[in-house]
């Protein structure tokens, strides 16, 4: 249930990201998903990868400051008040988010990457609440 | 006008028989009463009595900076403690400030030099002047305080920043002359055209600026934003702060007043003392001042001093604007900067390693400082605020020792040029040479 998420950071500079992906083509990982904070130096670019270990390796290797990052992912019928529901039953538990990005999917799914500082109490009442969790084997598939 | 013709005017000859009696005088202080002198004269084999005149000066030891730490705070102060009557400090690595203290008869000789530095700039008992140098630690403000005072001008205390303040006070005032760093004056002079005051209501006509390396542009800039004339002085808290050497009206150099220090250019590597006209790195001896004489202290300025008698009348040495520094040190917004002391925070703190990379510039005239600083694999956080919160502990930091304020950048791992040898550690953007 615990999804492993890539967190890199990236200097505000032309051309930094491409050399990024370019690392990731080159080693033909696939980027499920992301999402890139950013300040006026800095960027945190987050990736959701069916390949983190081999991400993070490689990038490395190439001199990135990479750390794995564990996150959460709920998966929700893509129409209104969906998110909000989910995000309720967080907020009734005493969870806070540290930040989430979310993607829809072709299939009227879509999914909500959450970072909590904790995850496993996350899982459980989501779980008590009958939603459904991205696990680490879907991510192959999204 | 010349405050004390005397001494300014001196026969050579004449001055170079002074300077060897109050040399004399000076070693005999410092050997019986700074144990780290008459240690290194010990050492050396010589004794008072072996410095007879100016030329005997090459034998003796030189000072550091480096010495100055080592005998912090007071230790080589020549006189007891109830004889100091002042304590001025600058910035120091690893915490520790550069202290300097000084006897009433130190302070009588400062506000003496400095009312020959603001004569020179035509300042007279008839002036208000500006002091916009900062009060305090820095020497800057007092030194020019006590000798517009000695003069007999109307001096207004206003010490640094505040520039609505000050620019209100250079109108309802009328304040005819300003003391304060090249930068800050260009700074002033922008507001005004900026605030669009009238610009018949500024009077100055005199500005006395130093304490940071500045061009021929810059006072040409100044010259028309402030409608004064440029006057450069120069001075360094070791040997007694502003008012070791100033500029005439024909500008043709700096004055240095040697009848207190002694001037020499050495070669900064073999340490010889190199002739007039050559450039090379200026050293002082203070034969007058009492309660921290310095021998032969190594300024690390690079400059030329020439000793042909000026248009003015003055017999005293002129130096060139400084060229550059014998070591690592940066002046910014006055403040003195090594690249050691960004180095000493960083390792200071758990979170960072030492690869950083000090970038200075200069936009709308005004110093900047940034410091780019790797961030590790170890306290790389993917949380915004956690990284932000990191920056702003490393400016805080640096910002708290080194009296500036330093803005932080985080860098990616490895993107600051290592080499084997000397690291590259500065970047200066300022065009000033």
């Amino acid at each position: 249930m615990i999804i492993r998420q890539l967190s890199v950071f990236l200097e505000n500079r032309a051309g930094r990201l491409t050399e990024l992906t370019g690392i990731l083509a080159d080693n033909d990982i696939n980027i499920s998903a992301f999402s890139i904070a950013d300040t006026t130096d800095f960027g945190i670019l987050r990736v959701i990868t069916g390949k983190p270990e081999l991400a993070e390796k490689v990038l490395k290797e190439r001199g990135f400051a990479v750390k794995i990052t564990d996150v959460i992912g709920i998966v929700m019928r893509n129409k209104p008040g969906a998110l909000h529901h989910a995000l309720q039953i967080l907020t009734d538990n005493g969870i806070s988010i540290e930040y989430m990005y979310a993607f829809a999917s072709g299939d009227d799914r879509a999914t909500a990457v959450i970072r909590t500082d904790s995850p496993k109490k996350a899982i459980e009442v989501l779980q008590l609440h009958k939603m459904e969790l991205l696990k680490t084997g879907d991510v192959y598939q999204i | 006008m010349i405050w004390n013709e005397y001494h300014e005017c001196m026969d050579r000859q004449r001055l170079t028989e002074l300077q060897g009696e109050r040399l004399r005088d000076m070693v005999e202080r410092i050997y019986f009463n700074v144990p780290f002198y008459r240690n290194k004269l010990q050492e050396m084999g010589i004794e008072p009595g072996d410095i007879r005149s100016v030329e005997d000066l090459k034998k003796l030891p030189f000072t550091t900076k480096q010495d100055l730490r080592d005998n912090y705070p007071f230790g080589l102060f020549a006189v007891p403690q109830h004889d100091v009557v002042r304590l001025h400090a600058s910035s120091g690595t690893t915490g520790k400030s550069t202290v300097v203290g000084y006897t009433h008869n130190d302070i009588l000789m400062w506000s003496e030099v400095v009312a020959r530095s603001l004569t020179m700039a035509g300042v007279t008992r008839d002036d208000i002047i500006q002091v916009a140098y900062g009060y305090g630690l820095f020497t800057g403000g007092l030194g020019l305080h006590y000798g517009a005072e000695k003069i007999g001008a109307s001096v207004i205390p206003i010490s640094g920043g505040n520039t609505k303040k000050q620019l209100q006070l250079l109108e309802d005032f009328g304040s005819t002359a300003i003391a304060c760093t090249p930068s800050y004056a260009a700074y002033l002079g922008e507001a005004i055209a900026e605030e669009k005051l009238d610009r018949s209501k500024i009077k100055l006509k005199a500005g006395i600026f130093g304490a940071e390396p500045w061009t021929e542009e810059m006072r040409t800039q100044i010259q028309q934003l402030l409608g004064l004339k440029a006057y450069d002085i120069y001075g360094l808290s070791e040997v007694i702060g502003p008012g070791v050497s100033m500029e005439c009206g024909f500008q043709h150099g700096m004055h240095v007043f040697e009848d207190h220090f002694i001037p020499e250019i050495i070669d900064p590597e073999t340490c010889e003392v190199l002739p007039y006209g050559t450039l090379g790195e200026l050293v002082f001896t203070t034969v007058t001042k009492e309660a921290m004489p310095l021998l032969r202290y190594r300024t690390r300025d690079l400059t030329r001093l020439h000793v042909e008698t000026c248009e003015c009348g003055r017999t005293l040495v002129r130096m060139e604007k400084c060229v550059g520094r014998s070591d690592d040190m940066l002046i910014i917004r006055g403040v003195n900067v090594f690249p050691s002391q960004v180095e000493s925070v960083l390792l200071e703190m758990s979170e960072t390693k030492p690869h950083y990379l000090l970038v200075v510039d200069r936009e709308n005239n005004l110093d900047t400082l940034e410091i780019q600083v790797e961030v590790e694999e170890q306290f790389f956080s993917d949380e915004v605020k956690e990284l932000e919160g990191l920056r702003k502990r490393i400016s805080g930091n640096l910002t708290s020792l080194l009296g500036l304020h330093a803005s932080v950048r985080l860098v990616e791992p490895g993107t600051i040029e290592r080499s084997m040898g000397k690291a590259q550690r500065v970047v200066d953007k300022r065009k000033l040479k």
